[in-house]
């Protein structure tokens, strides 16, 4: 790869290079768990004022700290909110982040990636530039300033993590182009007399999806940690319902009521699994490294 | 590395200075608050802050603004702090040092951890061990750390008494010399356990995959063909050569590994650069959150640096390219 250096090498490594499959993902059983559990976690988010319609702010004094029951399913808090409702209604908040950053990463990290190289040069010097720079701003801190300085509005949240999200999956798209770059329907395309766009669209963007789709999941599952994390530091907005804000709250009353803490964070848990099990499911799927690592 | 391509990496820098310096310059200009208010402080007059935008140059066009913000960087100025009413500089530095205790020790941790677990996995690809091992490092990378943080206070603290609940030191207890650091040891085991969980695992599956694609290569076929012990080819043979990935990834992780200690240090009171930053964005401190940006990321690119540098010093194939 010219015009990069050793430690550019990340993509390769963040990404899980594993085991040995050839098989489609869809027979890849982690990657079918992982899609499994993904789709549960969209769908709820989806449908979250169907599952739970109660508001997760309403208090009842006589639901204070009740344990798990019928009633109350993962029990109630301090001031005897539900927490099933505030579960469900975090989990549309948090996919609400996951899909508006990873729209936005994506749209900016497959056309970067695909562009740069493919046309090579100065674009792509330029490209590489703008990802080292972001690539050294840990987008945590950035989000921490960001709230403390423009506020804690979700949608402030979702452009600055989806401008900044997009370096990895530039880079690995990047990489991919180039090598696709040499290969011979490349060429015979390109002989055809097919135009940039036409090639590009048609021959390049098929041939990277799976790299991008790892690339993908890894970054909506590093958003909900992300917005967790922020939520837990009391840096997200106070009226819209989320999981690390439950964990927050848990905090002083773990000994009295573990439900607070245990629900909320398993929910997050098993979003954040869900994406890394579909990323790993689909990497082995289509490595073709793996074939070889078989001993 | 030759010559060239050593002052190559280095001139490489430079660009990426200069784009954290762009990128937090626009930041400050798009922030709603008007710096020179928040300088000349609470209930001062239109005097006292026009005085307070010419010192900061806030009455100068664009360009000038932007030569005076680096300069301003460049003599290590980064303001100061509203709340604490001293300068960021120091500020930073009082909570430099228990984060760099806290993230070293986890970097450590994860490293070895990392290491020993990859090794055995790759010991018998996708046998029992392998396949217990990857699967349990996967859920662990997807546990929120604060939440670990938590429910590892609950029961190893609160419940079973073994370790402090958090803060660095006993604050009961004044001790000296040796008891002093058995005291800060004692406080810093759990937290730094937390924040090395995730890293291990990211370690074990880099540390894992560079040796299995070690194992493929024909020296590895030598050395077991002349009788070398599958232990002995994957810890002598293959590991050296498997390292250079995993050398690239703690370059990377710092940026991370910070990131995370703002979690587990919030969780765990301690006293370092993170619970600096919550309070900073709670305070609305924007000097100490925008001077902790300008740190961080410039350590993630001097550490970045160094592992390319580690990397040429260890693999002589790149020094040669």
């Amino acid at each position: 790869m010219p015009g990069s250096t050793p430690a550019s090498a990340p993509p390769e490594a963040l990404l899980p290079v594993a085991g040995a499959d050839r098989r489609r993902p869809f027979r890849n059983p982690a990657a079918v768990a992982g899609l499994a559990l993904t789709t549960v976690v969209v769908v709820v988010a989806v449908l979250a004022e169907r599952i739970a319609p109660g508001s997760p702010f309403q208090t009842s004094p006589q639901d204070r700290f009740r344990s798990p029951s019928s009633g109350h399913p993962m029990g109630a808090d301090q001031l005897g909110r539900d927490l099933f409702t505030g579960v469900v209604r975090g989990a549309h908040s948090s996919m609400r982040i996951v899909l508006g950053v990873v729209v936005i990463s994506s749209a900016v990290g497959l056309l970067v990636g695909v562009v740069a190289g493919y046309r090579r040069g100065l674009v792509d010097d330029l490209a590489m530039r703008t990802i080292e720079t972001l690539q050294s701003v840990p987008r945590f801190f950035l989000a921490v300033l960001v709230t403390g300085w423009f506020g804690t509005d979700a949608s402030t949240l979702i452009v600055l993590l989806g401008l900044t999200s997009w370096p990895l999956l530039a880079r690995v798209v990047r990489a991919e182009t180039m090598s696709l770059r040499q290969r011979e329907f490349m060429v015979a395309a390109r002989a055809m007399g097919s135009t940039d766009r036409r090639i590009l669209l048609r021959h390049v963007l098929p041939n990277v999806a799976p790299a991008a789709l790892v690339v993908i999941a890894l970054t909506g599952s590093r958003v909900v940690l992300l917005e967790a994390g922020l939520a837990y530091l009391g840096l997200s907005d106070p009226n819209v319902p989320s999981w690390g804000a439950l964990i927050n709250n848990a905090q002083p009353y773990l000994q009295e009521a573990w439900w607070m803490s245990v629900f909320p964070g398993g929910a997050i848990a098993l979003s954040v699994y869900g994406m890394n099990l579909l990323s790993d499911g689909i990497s082995r799927a289509f490595d073709p490294l793996a074939g070889s690592a078989r001993t | 590395m030759t010559r060239r391509s050593l002052v190559r990496r280095l001139l490489q820098v430079v660009p990426a200075v200069a784009g954290i310096f762009v990128l937090t310059f626009v930041l400050v200009h798009l922030a709603p608050n008007d710096p020179a208010e928040d300088l000349a402080g609470e209930g001062a007059d239109q005097a006292q802050i026009d005085a307070a935008r010419a010192y900061l140059g806030l009455d100068r066009p664009v360009i000038e603004q932007f030569g005076i913000y680096v300069g301003r960087l460049a003599h290590g100025d980064l303001g100061t702090s509203f709340v604490q009413r001293r300068p960021v500089r120091e500020v930073i530095g009082d909570g430099l040092g228990p984060t760099l205790l806290l993230t070293g020790s986890a970097l450590l941790l994860s490293t070895v951890a990392g290491l020993a677990l990859g090794t055995l996995s790759a010991r018998r690809p996708r046998g029992p061990l392998d396949t217990a091992i990857s699967s349990v490092a996967l859920f662990t990378y997807s546990l929120p750390g604060f939440w670990v943080a938590q429910v590892a206070i609950l029961i190893l603290a609160v419940k079973a008494g073994i370790f402090p609940a958090g803060a660095m030191t006993d604050a009961r207890a004044t001790y000296t010399g040796l008891d002093a650091t058995r005291d800060v040891v004692r406080h810093l085991i759990l937290p730094a356990l937390v924040l090395a969980l995730s890293e291990t695992a990211l370690l074990l599956r880099v540390t894992r995959a560079g040796l299995l694609r070690e194992v493929g290569r024909d020296y590895v076929l030598t050395a077991t063909a002349k009788g070398a012990s599958r232990e002995r080819v994957l810890r002598h043979h293959a590991l050296p050569n498997a390292l250079l990935p995993v050398v690239t990834i703690i370059g990377s992780r710092v940026g991370f590994l910070v990131s995370g200690a703002v979690l587990v240090e919030s969780v765990f009171g301690w006293p370092g650069l993170g619970r600096l930053l919550v309070e900073a964005a709670h305070s609305g401190d924007h000097p100490v959150l925008l001077g902790m940006v300008l740190l961080v990321s410039l350590s993630v690119i001097l550490a970045t640096l160094a592992t390319d540098l580690a990397y040429a010093w260890i693999d002589p194939r790149v020094r040669a390219a």
